[in-house]
C-alpha cells in the first residue's frame, strides 16, 4: 500500500485514520491526579473503549501526587487488568505543580503525540479521535478543546458561572487576542516536542498556566486546531468559583498581557 | 510587552490627536460639522465599546450550549464501566 507515508493529505476514511495511526503515531495521555479514587478506574475505562474502537496506538500514564485517598492503590490495579505497556504509573511523592507533573510524565512517554486531560470525567475521552482527526487534517501543532465555539458546552454551570466564564474569556480575547477561543481550557493534544518547548518556557500557575501554554504558542508561531467539546462539571457543585480564583485569574491575565 | 505595548501606542496616538485636532493645535480649518462630530467621540466611543462588551457578554452566556445529552450519555457509561470493571477484577 503506497499510501503508508506520511502525505501529509487528510485521511479520506476512518479505516485510513486507523492505518496510518497505528502504523506511525503513538499518543500518551497525561493524567495528574490527586483524590481521584473514585474517578480514575472511569476515565481509564473510557479512554481505553475510545482508542481501542479507533484502532489507535496509545498509552496512558498516571501521575498520582500521593493521594491520601488510595488513588495509587486503584491506579495499580488498572495496570494488573490493561497491562503495564498501556497503563503506566508514575507517581510522585507530595502534591506539586501540574506543570512539573507534565514534565516528570514526559520523561516517560513514548508516544509522538501528548494528551492532556482533566481525570475528573469532566472531559470525554471520545473526542481524542476527533482531536487526533483534526490533527492530521491540518498538521496542527497543537488541537485544543474549545467550550465556546460549534456546538461545545458545557453541563451543570448555573447563570452566575457561565456569566463569569464568557466574561472572563471576553477579556481575554480582547486583551490577548490569542487565536483560540477557549483559553482556560485544558484538554488538548500537544505533538510532544510542542509541549516540551513550550513548558520551558511558561512560567504561571493553575489555569493561568493553560492560558500562558496558548499565548506563548502563537509567539513561536506554532498552528493551532480547534475542536468543540463538552464540559461536563459535576464538581462545581462542590467548589464553587470564589473571589479567591478570580482575583488571581485577573493578575494572571494582567501578567500576560504586560509581558507577552 | 507586546501587547501592553499595542495598547499604549494605540491611545498615545488618539490621545494626541483628538485633543490637536479639537484645540486647533494644528491650525487646520475644520468645517464646524466636523467639530460637532469630533467633540463628543471619545466619550461616544467608550459608551459604544461598553455597550459592545456587555452585548457580546450576553450573547454569549444566552447561546452557551447546555449539554444534557452528554450529560446523561456519561452517568449510562458510568454504569457500563463500573460493571465491567467490577467483571475484570476490579475492586472498589
Amino acid at each position: 500500500m503506497a499510501s503508508l507515508e506520511v502525505s501529509g493529505s487528510p485521511p479520506r476514511s476512518r479505516r485510513e485514520l486507523e492505518v496510518r495511526s497505528t502504523l506511525q503515531d503513538k499518543y500518551s495521555v497525561l493524567l495528574p491526579t490527586y483524590n481521584e479514587r473514585e474517578n480514575l478506574p472511569l476515565i481509564v475505562w473510557l479512554l481505553v473503549k475510545s482508542f481501542s474502537e479507533s484502532g489507535i496506538n496509545y498509552e496512558i500514564i498516571i501521575i498520582d501526587d500521593g493521594s491520601p485517598d488510595g488513588t495509587r492503590d486503584v491506579a495499580e490495579q488498572l495496570e494488573k487488568i490493561y497491562g503495564s505497556d498501556r497503563i503506566l504509573l508514575r507517581p510522585r511523592e507530595k502534591k506539586l505543580g501540574l506543570g512539573t507533573a507534565y514534565i516528570h510524565g514526559m520523561k516517560h512517554a513514548t508516544g509522538n503525540y501528548i494528551i492532556i486531560m482533566d481525570a475528573d470525567l469532566s472531559h470525554h475521552p471520545k473526542f481524542i479521535p476527533e482531536f487526533i482527526r483534526k490533527q492530521k487534517e491540518g498538521n496542527f501543532d497543537i488541537v485544543s478543546g474549545t467550550r465556546y465555539k460549534g456546538n461545545g458546552g458545557v453541563y451543570g454551570w448555573d447563570l452566575k458561572r457561565k456569566i463569569i466564564s464568557r466574561g472572563a474569556n471576553f477579556l481575554t480575547q480582547i486583551l490577548l487576542r490569542p487565536g483560540a477561543s477557549d483559553l482556560t481550557g485544558s484538554f488538548r493534544l500537544y505533538r510532544k516536542e510542542v509541549l516540551e518547548k513550550l513548558i520551558e518556557k511558561c512560567v504561571s500557575k493553575g489555569y493561568v498556566f493553560q492560558m500562558e501554554m496558548i499565548v506563548r504558542a502563537r509567539q513561536l508561531n506554532y498552528t493551532i486546531g480547534e475542536v468543540p467539546i463538552s464540559f461536563v462539571d459535576r464538581v462545581y457543585g462542590e467548589s464553587k468559583l470564589g473571589g479567591n480564583e478570580i482575583v488571581s485569574f485577573l493578575r494572571g491575565l494582567l501578567t500576560l498581557f504586560a509581558t507577552t | 510587552m507586546m501587547k501592553l505595548a499595542q495598547w499604549l501606542w494605540g491611545l498615545a496616538i488618539l490621545g494626541s490627536t483628538w485633543p490637536a485636532l479639537t484645540t486647533g493645535a494644528l491650525g487646520l480649518e475644520l468645517s464646524l460639522s466636523f467639530q460637532e462630530v469630533l467633540w463628543p467621540l471619545p466619550a461616544y466611543l467608550l459608551v459604544s465599546a461598553g455597550c459592545y462588551a456587555l452585548g457580546t457578554v450576553g450573547y454569549c452566556v444566552a447561546t452557551f450550549h447546555d449539554c444534557e445529552d452528554a450529560a446523561r450519555e456519561l452517568q449510562s457509561q458510568i454504569q457500563e464501566a463500573r460493571a465491567d470493571l467490577a467483571r475484570r477484577g476490579l475492586r472498589f
